[in-house]
């Protein structure tokens, strides 16, 4: 695929954009449909594709395993510790209410954080699995070239 | 608020919480050192935790906690009542043992560069168990089986024997199966009831009487707790899996996996659907009496005739599991507690078993080299080569046959009571003619290891590790002291089945 002008050119144009969505459905989550969920996903899509498109090494580059697996254990963190926040500001655990002192207003302030917790961690651990995947593919490949003892 | 009152008012989500954060943060750290200090910290604090709650629970009654202080039934509630307090004391205590076992154990059994992620898998699967026992509600149990199941698999999987994976495949595949029916189950009762939240769920299905979506409920979280249970005939998968996995893994979960699952089993029976409705109104004891009846002879009567040390303990854990099916098939109070007091019984004799098994198998390895699987044949003159680890196994093999002193012995004695008091004589042979198949393996295991002798070539001693002998030998204690003083036991376990019978 790396070699095909056309899907290049189309992928350029449209990451930034697939980006932006998947910040637009972020943190409009709150008001309209969306979420930390479906935006990691999305925010994971536009890195896959940008792989799919110019190959597994450049996207690695630009997203490397070891930044994943900090992310995925930071998403949990950020949603666990606006649990334990709360709990220090004398609520429950998970309490939104005390973390501002409007509660409705604290309210937003809980579920921003959740939902950014959980972005990082689905968005992290969505680009892993393909990560892996595409590392098997790889292998198989290589059986592959080994077995008919030549290249593609 | 002082950090002291913030922690005593939010002890039962500091239960779950404190390993479920403390997983991700050993993700964090890397080095396998400060993952095994993280992991040993906070497996200290839930055990400590767990014994904090207990003493809430006894001397102030349950204790609910809202989740995000949204009041239940609308929000999550966290549920502290004496079964579930002496639940999670099993299950925390159980990780507070391995802990400490498994840096020795895992340095041979499990590569160098899977260190951390063992922890991180070890931390979940904890704060999955401990969260299905403490929380009040139904959907809340089926999340936390998954975080449980899930964090399991990958944990058989770390076995060195390629045989790990197939065996943690096949445990996904029927967890799987019976994750599917407990969701169908609660989704059945969602829909007749309105409500998650178990008490409020009690409450509704006693006024709303019975119907057939609330059987369909009711069969089909009996299937998929007995699955996850391994209730006979739907053991298959539990055999491979303590086999195969590692077995700090093998021992932490054959105390505890199983029984969470029978917890669940007893609260959906007593505190949802209500005694009237489960065993007399249906055939469910008689099916569940055959059931463990088989469970007691056809896994003992397999268990004598395997080859591998570990796999013959599996199978008799399956029968184990039957006794404590069969003290639930009699609702009745000695029934119960003979159930409740074997759940921790068990827990702590095939736990100090598969510990030292774990022991033995690094024994008889060569320096440097993969454990071997405990096989018979590298058995043979055990005794003079590891002293204290044979001896081990053999007093946690006679908690296993009932013999008066041990812990085994409370439960085999709750059972008979219960079966005299419901004039079935003939149980009472039947329970005493399974405990005598337990005799046969465990005197193979004598046989073997005292009167062979050892291969030319390896009579060195080569007793297993101090870190090793002495957690395993620490839940050996215990079996003994719980054989002798049973005030903690069986009398919370009897509090409990007075309540739990009574109660409706």
């Amino acid at each position: 695929m790396k070699m095909q002008m056309v899907p290049r050119v189309i992928a350029k144009l449209l990451i930034p954009f697939i980006l932006l969505f998947a910040l637009y459905v972020q943190f409009h989550g709150d008001f309209g449909p969306g979420g930390g969920f479906q935006a990691g996903v999305i925010l994971a899509a536009a890195v896959i594709f940008y792989g799919l498109i110019y190959g597994l090494p450049l996207a690695r580059r630009a997203v490397p395993d070891s930044l994943l697996e900090v992310l995925i254990a930071a998403g949990v963190l950020i949603y666990g510790g606006v649990g334990v926040i709360g709990m220090l500001l004398g609520g429950n655990f998970l309490d939104y209410f005390v973390l501002d002192s409007d509660p409705v207003h604290g309210q937003h302030r809980g579920i921003f954080w959740v939902e950014v917790g959980v972005a990082v961690t689905v968005s992290s651990v969505m680009l892993k699995i393909f990560y892996m995947f595409a590392d098997r593919a790889n292998l198989e490949d290589e059986d592959v070239t080994d077995e008919t003892g030549g290249g593609t | 608020m002082s950090i002291g009152q913030t922690i005593g008012a939010n002890l039962p989500a500091l239960q779950v919480v404190t390993p479920l954060l403390a997983a991700p943060l050993v993700l964090l750290l890397r080095s396998p050192r400060l993952a095994y200090a993280v992991t040993l910290a906070a497996s200290f604090a839930s055990l400590a935790i767990a014994i904090a709650l207990w003493q809430q629970v006894a001397t102030m009654g349950p204790i609910s906690y809202a989740m995000g202080s949204w009041p239940p039934p609308w929000g999550i509630e966290y549920r502290v009542d004496r079964l579930s307090a002496f639940v999670l004391l099993l299950v925390s205590l159980m990780a507070a043992v391995v802990v400490p076992y498994s840096r020795t154990s895992i340095a041979r059994e499990i590569p160098a560069d899977s260190h951390t992620l063992y922890y991180v898998m070890f931390l979940l699967c904890l704060a999955g168990l401990l969260g299905i026992t403490i929380t009040g509600d139904a959907f809340n149990i089926f999340v936390f089986l998954e975080v449980s199941s899930l964090s399991t698999y990958v944990l058989i999987a770390f076995g060195r024997d390629r045989r790990a994976l197939v065996a943690s495949y096949q445990y996904l595949i029927m967890g799987s199966i019976g994750a599917t029916f407990i969701v169908i189950g609660i989704g059945l009762l969602y829909l007749m009831t309105g409500t998650l939240n178990l008490v409020d769920m009690a409450g509704r299905l006693a006024a709303g009487g019975t119907s057939r979506p609330v059987l369909a409920a009711l069969a089909f979280l009996t299937v998929g707790i007995s699955l996850k249970l391994a209730l006979f005939p739907l053991h298959q998968w539990l055999p491979n899996a303590y086999t195969h996995a590692p077995s700090a893994v093998t021992a932490f979960l054959a105390a505890t996996a199983t029984k969470v699952s029978v917890y669940v089993l007893i609260r959906f029976y007593f505190t949802v659907f209500g005694e009237s409705l489960v065993f007399h109104k249906l055939p469910l004891p008689q099916i569940m009496l055959w059931l463990s009846l088989l469970a007691m002879f056809a896994a003992n009567a397999v268990a004598i005739s395997q080859n591998n040390l570990k796999r013959l303990f599996a199978y008799s854990s399956v029968a184990q599991i039957g006794y404590i099916t069969l003290g639930l098939s009699f609702d009745s109070v000695n029934g119960l507690t003979a159930s409740i007091v074997h759940l921790f019984n068990h827990g702590l004799a095939k736990g100090a078993i598969f510990l030292l098994i774990g022991g033995l198998v690094i024994g008889i390895a060569k320096p440097g080299a993969v454990p071997p699987a405990p096989t018979f044949d590298r058995l043979a003159g055990l005794a003079r080569r590891m002293p204290l680890t044979s001896f081990g196994i053999v007093l946690g093999g006679l908690s296993l046959i009932g013999v008066p002193g041990t812990a085994g012995f409370i439960t085999k004695w709750y059972l008979i009571l219960a079966a005299m008091e419901s004039g079935q004589w003939w149980l009472v042979a039947a329970i005493l003619l399974s405990s005598l198949l337990a005799v046969a393996y465990v005197w193979r295991f004598v046989e073997v290891a005292y009167f062979r002798a050892p291969p030319a070539g390896q009579e060195e001693r080569c007793e297993a590790p101090l870190t090793m002998l002495i957690p395993a030998w620490l839940l050996l204690a215990a079996t003994f002291w719980f054989g002798l003083d049973t005030s903690l036991t069986v009398g919370t376990a009897t509090e409990i089945a007075q309540q739990l019978v009574r109660g409706q």
